[in-house]
């Protein structure tokens, strides 16, 4: 095998023509290709982020002054409920899946997913069940038993309307977009490495992509199964939680934790891989601690599954178990401690740039310590039933959700944004937008904390005045609007980049992963032309540039050099190694995967409005989706 | 980096064992693990609604009868054989034994469905009589929707082999359906222990 590769002259062309997609709303209903879809649902994720803080904002107002009637108890709850499962379900979830779908690739250094069309099928299952949650706000009749739908409260006989029906059959829904969603990261992961990348060379966002996972694919089957259970008793009159035919409404609550808890760190875990990949970026130094960062990133993917039950200190458990799970819940403090010192050191050896992407790092490190700290009072088991259900758990969650992975994710836009548009963001704007969404954060969130401790319930739709909580409360929704503010700068700054903004070029902030080796921004079609050898964790800054690797004549190496890219074909490695072990083709565009998503839609539309006909015809739509998918998949691959 | 450790890197290590396509394996592998997942939720609450009642089943149903479902298990379990003679046989490009195993499979598959629709035809009580018969109806019924899936898949393969388009080289659906096969028997060792064995000790 040569190293020098000579590019065969004329095939620019043929490359193009063999990667684009159909023009207009055929590609875009038919594309696989990693990077549209990730944008996609980075985009689609943002429409629901700016939804669900317009709700914010409206509770705000509604809790600005003592007994205000901006809105009625009954759109309260509507507006807290559906606040959190569009966040959470929605926006957070999807963002880091479409951040993972665009970077996993190119930081592996491959051409795409290892499942393409799974990955538009998974995009196409998050819109659908997006649009399909949001329709209850267009009925005025979004889900309103707080986005953990506890039962009894949720049952039909408790809440005998449609909405708590958008959202049981709508997180089932979502859930199937997360699941496959996991399943291609794994098998990306594991088998689509550049050669040399071997398994301790894998960028940190790839460690905590993986993580994630993970943890999705052992936690959100309990999710879906108790959300259908719900269904399935709301719907069909079964028994699984009625207590007078012998269910248990506790069940509920345990199959609900297993799997919340670990969503948690299914959120935090990717937004701390994008601080890991920023932090060294800007300190111009490598991450301190490499192999322990990577460890704890997996190692609180397992600890996150033992200490549900955290969650349900009030309700009365067994002293000892719920002793154990206290201990369980203060020991995830030690990786996440650890993360945070590979961080402080890299800084601390480094020499810092203080550029908007790292501004947002400080910021969330900031917030982070905050919430960490919270974290582990309530945690502790007097404490919790001191404040539990107050505004101190309202505070406490915001701290970790909305600062310790919004501000991560705002920090990636900055960061990596160049790269997927070819032009860079206004730092003016964005060093605004960082402060403003600081400054506004703290304003609205910390004083939580106070009211918490002076007895203020959370939930609760408006207050008599009198009890000293006026003051903290104005002083709450003013940071909320500032918080808002803030997050229409990073619009701005994103719209005045897309038309004057500098052009990023291939590497505008000099990193060292693979993202930033293809020949431009945005990258090409087929990410590289020919796949890069990696000879280090930080491929860009090794001492010796990174270099192509060339076709073989045999099944493993012939996809390497420009050929591969030809041929729209990519190479497969081994697990471990990332040696060459065979050759992959890169499925073309197909309308299926968005068929069999459709059909899955009309299917929980028909359960919604529980007739039978169209939940047939769903079924037969996605039936025969599946089909010409299973039938196709060896000849599209031919 | 030299000359020789980057050629050492992008060498080929491909083994004639695991070779090809191993793509869509490792893809059914997680799939399996998640759906494993379900079935563990669902059997944890079944075990989790029955420790908290005072007699099991509830109200005056009679545990499952024992039985005939121990022929039907062994059919079930057994059709796990002909799978693996057929995948076997198209690793060596043997049509006959791919066609025959797959039908073998599909009929095992099929009469195990059979019996289990003639035993809800023979329950006296329903999916909504009480927590018991949520349970037990949702779980076999689960676990008969994976059959189904899987009688499918393997019908299509059926389709696809007497067409010949599996050959010693190219067979990775045939090994990726076989995968799924062999786990939606070994789930039923579990739903069978949990359901139906351990439902005698009330
Ligand atoms: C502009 C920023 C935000 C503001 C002003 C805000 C404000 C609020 C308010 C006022 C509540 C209701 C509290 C109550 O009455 O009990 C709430 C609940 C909640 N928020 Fe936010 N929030 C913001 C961002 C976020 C983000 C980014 C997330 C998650 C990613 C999030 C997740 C939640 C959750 C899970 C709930 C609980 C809903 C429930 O009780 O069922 N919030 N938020
Ligand atoms: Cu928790």
């Amino acid at each position: 095998m040569t190293l020098v590769e000579e590019r065969p002259e004329a095939h620019e062309e043929a490359v193009e023509t063999i990667w684009q997609d159909a023009p207009g709303l055929a590609g875009f209903f038919s594309s696989v290709d990693h990077k549209r879809i990730g944008m996609r649902y980075i985009y689609t994720a943002f429409v629901f982020f700016f939804i669900a803080g317009v709700q914010a904002l409206v509770m705000r107002a509604q809790l600005s002054t003592p007994d205000a009637d901006v809105v009625s108890p009954q759109v309260y709850n509507q507006l807290f409920t559906m606040h959190g499962v569009m966040m959470i379900f929605l926006f957070n979830t999807p963002v880091l899946a479409g951040f993972g779908n665009y970077i996993v690739p190119l930081q592996l250094g491959t051409r795409d997913m290892a499942f393409p069309r799974l990955n538009a099928f998974s995009y196409w299952i998050f819109v659908l069940s997006g649009l399909f949650m949001i329709s209850s706000l267009a009925i005025g009749k979004q889900p309103d038993g707080g986005w953990f739908a506890y039962v009894p409260l949720t049952s039909k006989e408790y809440s005998p309307g449609v909405n708590m029906d958008f959202w049981g059959l709508g997180v089932a829904f979502a859930g199937i977009s997360t699941t496959v969603g996991a399943v291609n990261f794994i098998v990306t992961t594991f088998k689509m490495r550049a050669p040399g990348m071997t398994v301790n060379r894998l960028p940190m966002f790839v460690w905590s992509i993986l993580s994630m996972a993970f943890m999705v694919i052992f936690a959100v089957p309990a999710v879906t199964v108790a959300s259908l259970m719900l269904e399935a008793d709301r719907l069909f009159g079964t028994a699984f939680f009625n207590p007078a035919e012998g269910g248990s409404p506790l069940l509920y609550q345990h199959l609900f934790w297993f799997w919340g808890h670990p969503e948690v760190y299914i959120l935090f875990v990717p937004a701390t891989g994008m601080i890991s990949m920023i932090i060294p970026v800007f300190a111009r130094r490598r991450l301190a601690g490499y192999t322990w960062a990577a460890a704890s990133l997996i190692g609180i993917g397992f600890i996150s599954f033992g200490v549900w039950v955290h969650h349900m200190f009030a309700t009365g458990l067994p002293a000892l178990a719920m002793s154990l799970f206290s201990a369980a819940s203060l020991i995830i403090a030690i990786p996440s401690g650890v993360l945070f010192f590979c961080w402080i050191a890299t800084m601390w050896r480094g020499r810092v740039q203080w550029a908007t992407p790292m501004l947002f790092a400080l910021g969330f490190m900031l917030i982070f310590l905050l919430g960490g700290i919270t974290g582990v009072m309530v945690a502790v088991l007097p404490f919790d039933w001191q404040v539990h259900d107050s505004y101190f758990v309202v505070a406490h969650f915001h701290y970790v959700l909305n600062g310790a992975v919004v501000f991560p994710i705002f920090g990636a836009l900055y960061f990596w944004l160049p790269k997927m548009t070819g032009r860079m963001l206004d730092e003016r704007l964005g060093k605004a937008s960082f402060w403003t969404m600081f400054v506004g954060f703290n304003l609205a969130f910390f004083p939580m904390h106070i009211l918490g401790f002076l007895g203020m319930p959370r939930r609760m739709y408006t207050y008599p005045a009198g009890l000293g909580w006026e003051a903290l409360n104005v002083v709450i929704s003013i940071g909320s609007a500032m918080f808002g503010l803030g997050t229409l700068l990073t619009v701005a700054a994103f719209v005045r980049g897309r038309r004057r903004g500098a052009p990023a070029g291939a590497n505008p902030w000099n990193a060292d992963s693979l993202e930033w080796a293809t020949a431009t921004s945005p990258p090409p079609h087929y990410n590289f032309e020919a796949i890069p050898v990696v000879a280090g964790r930080h491929p860009l800054w090794e001492e010796e540039a990174v270099c192509d690797a060339t076709s073989g004549d045999d099944d493993a190496t012939r996809a390497y050099g420009p050929p591969g890219a030809v041929a729209r074909e990519t190479p497969v490695s081994t697990g471990l190694d990332a040696l060459p072990e065979e050759t992959m083709t890169i499925p073309g565009e197909t309308y299926v995967p968005f068929f069999l998503a459709l059909g899955l839609g009309v299917f929980f539309v028909g359960l919604l409005v529980e007739t039978t006909l169209v939940v047939v015809v769903g079924l037969v739509v996605a039936a025969a989706g599946l089909v010409t998918w299973g039938w196709r998949t060896e000849a599209d691959l031919r | 980096m030299t000359l020789a450790t980057a050629e050492a890197v992008t060498e080929p290590t491909r083994s004639p064992e695991t070779g090809g396509r191993s793509i869509a394996r490792w893809g059914m592998a997680v799939l399996i693990a998640t759906e494993a997942m379900i079935f563990a939720t669902l059997l944890s609450s079944y075990i989790f609604v029955r420790a908290a009642s005072k007699e099991w089943p509830l109200g005056h149903i009679e545990p499952p009868k024992l039985g005939l479902i121990w022929f039907f298990t062994a059919v079930l379990l057994g059709s796990s054989g002909p799978m693996f003679f057929a995948e076997h046989g198209i690793k060596k490009g043997n049509q006959t034994r791919l066609r025959l195993g797959l039908a073998l499979v599909f009929l095992m598959g099929a009469s195990f469905l059979g019996f289990l629709a003639y035993e809800y035809h023979e329950l006296d009580f329903g999916i909504r009589d009480n927590a018991y018969g949520t349970l037990f109806y949702t779980i076999t019924g689960l676990h008969a929707a994976h059959v189904i899936g899987g009688l499918l898949m393997i019908g299509m393969l059926q389709i696809k082999a007497w067409m010949g388009k599996f050959t010693a080289e190219r067979h990775e659906t045939v090994a990726v359906i076989g995968m799924y096969w062999h786990f939606v028997d070994v789930v039923w060792i579990f739903v069978f222990a949990t359901l139906y064995l351990s439902a005698q000790f009330g």
